[in-house]
């Protein structure tokens, strides 16, 4: 094999083995990766107002205010962060168990205040 | 109007008063309450002013007068009236927050003592930080003594965030550091100080704090308002005690999944309202008895 055929066949069995290690290395890391979800608060509202996670999933929420300062409260899971207006807010957990807990804003914000709620929905 | 004793129970919702003594609490007739340096105070809470619901309280701006006339018609007046918080009801328009305000300034003022003290709620105070209140009653935080009592009344309300704050748990180790430990300290908040039901906003998120620097000193009791309903709790040797609104009733703490006012009972109107009166003990006099000899030795 002369020497320029002999490197190219190296670089195509390199790029094979980094391609099949990327793919199921890739999986993998799918796997564990942080589920990001996105939630808005406002008077007197999250959006959305249902979440649904994965048990065992990491999840990073994000939270945005589009008015005043919220909050969000969900007792179950023991996990609480400020919603302040003009920024992300970001709060990471990973649910342990499967079921439905109800969530909460609890910093004041106002006459509809006591209905600010919504829901976790974690499947199995 | 003039309130008949049945109706002033029912709408007092007391048969006795809770009296203030360095042993704790105790329970007794109105009447008997009559030690010469005790002193009496009224606790009301939750007034509400503004709010409509005819489902809830058909008679919404009747109730608070009410409790006024009935106040004024106890055969042993107060030496002061204090009102826990959530004078008015919560609005997010700035002037009507102002007009609720001031209209319950006006109700008050028909009160026959006029020792009135006042603190907010997070109804009167969360949204604005207590700006208008202050406008109109003053500070938020604050002490005063009376008859060798030291009242401290504190704001765990303007802080949206159900908390103190650090600045004003610096103020309140300041305050209790000028007290002897045997001090009688009678602490005023809006929320409980400690963690009651926090699904329901039933706490004060740094409450613990105020606890802790309350903790060393031997005579502390808390009377607070929010939970519109009667409530008893002892943190160590400190009792915390909830007091009746005059608007509307609220379940007990997490026995329904939604908290929400309980409605209306036309058989039974007024119930669950009430406000509460304190009797104070004044220490008794002591004396410390020391024997000599002839020679002026200690014996």
């Amino acid at each position: 094999m002369k020497p320029a055929k002999f490197i190219i066949a190296i670089l195509i069995l390199m790029i094979s083995l980094l391609t099949i290690h990327h793919f199921i290395g890739g999986l993998s890391i799918a796997d564990e990766k942080e589920t990001v979800i996105q939630v808005t608060a406002k008077k007197f509202e999250y959006s959305p107002k249902e979440i649904r996670l994965k048990k065992g999933v990491p999840v990073v929420m994000e939270f945005t205010s589009l008015d005043r300062l919220h909050g969000f409260n969900c007792p179950s899971f023991k996990i609480r962060s400020d919603i302040f207006p003009g920024k992300k807010n970001l709060l990471r957990f990973t649910p342990d168990k499967a079921g439905s807990f109800p969530f909460h804003c609890d910093n004041f914000c106002g006459s509809g205040h006591e209905g600010m709620t919504g829901t976790i929905i974690v499947e199995k | 109007m003039k309130i008949d004793r049945r109706e002033f129970l029912k709408l007092a919702g007391i048969g006795g008063v809770v009296v203030l003594s360095p042993g704790g609490l105790l329970n007794r007739d109105n009447a008997a309450a009559s030690e010469a340096n005790d002193f009496f105070f009224v606790q009301l809470s939750d007034t509400h002013w503004g709010f409509t619901g005819p489902a809830i309280n058909p008679d919404a701006t009747g109730t608070l007068k009410k409790a006024v006339e009935a106040v004024n018609s106890l055969k042993r007046q107060p030496d002061f009236i204090m009102f826990t918080g959530d004078l008015t009801h919560t609005t997010d328009d700035d002037a009507e927050r102002r007009k609720r305000l001031s209209e319950f300034r006006e109700i008050v003022s028909r009160l026959t003592v006029k020792n009135v003290r006042l603190m907010p709620g997070e109804h009167d105070a969360g949204l604005d930080e207590g700006k208008a209140f202050k406008e109109f009653f003053g500070d938020t935080h604050y002490t005063f003594e009376h008859k060798g009592v030291h009242f401290i009344v504190v704001d765990n309300v303007s802080d949206p965030t159900s908390s103190i704050g650090d600045v004003q748990l610096a103020w309140l180790g300041g305050e209790l550091k000028k007290l002897r430990k045997s001090e009688r300290i009678v602490v005023f908040t809006h929320r409980p100080l400690f963690d009651l039901y926090p699904d329901w906003d039933w706490h004060t998120r740094d409450g613990a704090k105020a606890i802790d620097l309350l903790m060393p000193y031997e005579n502390v009791i808390v009377f607070y308002g929010h939970i519109h309903q009667e409530h008893h709790y002892e943190t160590g040797h400190i009792y915390q005690h909830a007091a009746k609104g005059l608007m509307y009733p609220l379940p007990g703490p997490g026995s329904v999944p939604k908290k929400a006012p309980v409605p209306w009972d036309p058989e039974a109107p007024y119930r669950g309202l009430g406000f509460r009166g304190i009797n104070a003990e004044v220490k008794k006099a002591k004396y410390d008895i020391a024997e000599f000899s002839v020679k002026g030795e200690r014996l």
